[in-house]
């Protein structure tokens, strides 16, 4: 997995290539950390992504949480497989899907 | 039917889907189902990796079956550690609103939403986890 991050102003985007899984979700989890102060428009690509599982999951729901309580955060570009796993798991309720 | 006898760590998570996905790439399985399995896989494995021999460490076996004719996979998940029956855990309740869900408990979700049959036993010591995919391409699926 790869993260390429931009930011701009209040808006940050990242764009991450690869599989979401239990080895590559910390990492992500740690670019969130402290990447948020300020943010207030918190945007993923993930027209590159081609797997997630619950370890990945997971990261995405504590940001969604942390981003209700200072902006908006939106997932873009996912694909079909993807957007299944956030369709069975009811993600697609609680996280912004574009 | 193919075995895996691997110590049960997260870091061996690649070498345990190489293994499945090797088997999987034999019948002709479509990429869908793949990611499916390999979900499910990756699932299983990590919760043995993280909980059934906690604080020590020990092995888990992946036994993969084909079956050529009926189009279907069986994978059975045996490991040695603590009694655990993860069907037993409550499903996540997925109309929660974000603040409301929990983070955890996923992932056995996961596995008995793409499967389509998820069975447990403890026997002989024994957690024995099977389940079980049709890998037949279907109309929409590839």
């Amino acid at each position: 997995m790869t993260i390429n991050q931009k930011k701009n102003g209040s808006l940050l985007t990242l764009a991450i290539e690869g599989r979401i899984d239990t080895k590559t979700a910390p990492e992500l989890e740690k670019a969130l950390e402290g990447a948020l102060d300020g943010i207030t428009e918190l945007v993923f690509d993930f027209a590159e992504v081609s797997y997630i599982s619950s370890a990945g999951l997971r990261v995405l729901l504590k940001a969604q949480k942390q981003m209700n309580k200072q902006g908006e955060m939106r997932i873009l570009h996912a694909n079909e497989d993807v957007t299944e796993i956030f369709e069975v798991t009811g993600f697609n309720e609680i996280l912004t899907i574009e | 039917m193919k075995e895996l006898e691997i110590e049960a760590l997260v870091d061996n998570l690649d070498a345990v889907l190489g293994f499945v996905d090797a088997q999987l790439e034999e019948i002709g399985c479509p990429p869908k189902i793949q990611m499916q399995i390999d979900l499910a896989v990756e699932e299983i494995f990590v919760n043995i990796a993280n909980y059934a021999y906690q604080p020590e460490t020990g092995n888990a076996v992946l036994r993969v079956e084909t079956d050529a004719e009926r189009q279907t996979v069986t994978i059975t998940f045996i490991d040695r550690g603590v009694p655990y029956d993860p069907l037993a855990r409550e499903d996540p309740d997925i109309t929660q609103s974000a603040e409301e869900r929990q983070i955890g408990g996923l992932g056995v979700f996961l596995v008995k939403q793409t499967m389509d049959d998820v069975r447990y036993v403890y026997r002989d010591g024994m957690n024995i986890l099977t389940v079980c995919k049709s890998v037949a391409a279907r109309e929409g699926q590839d």
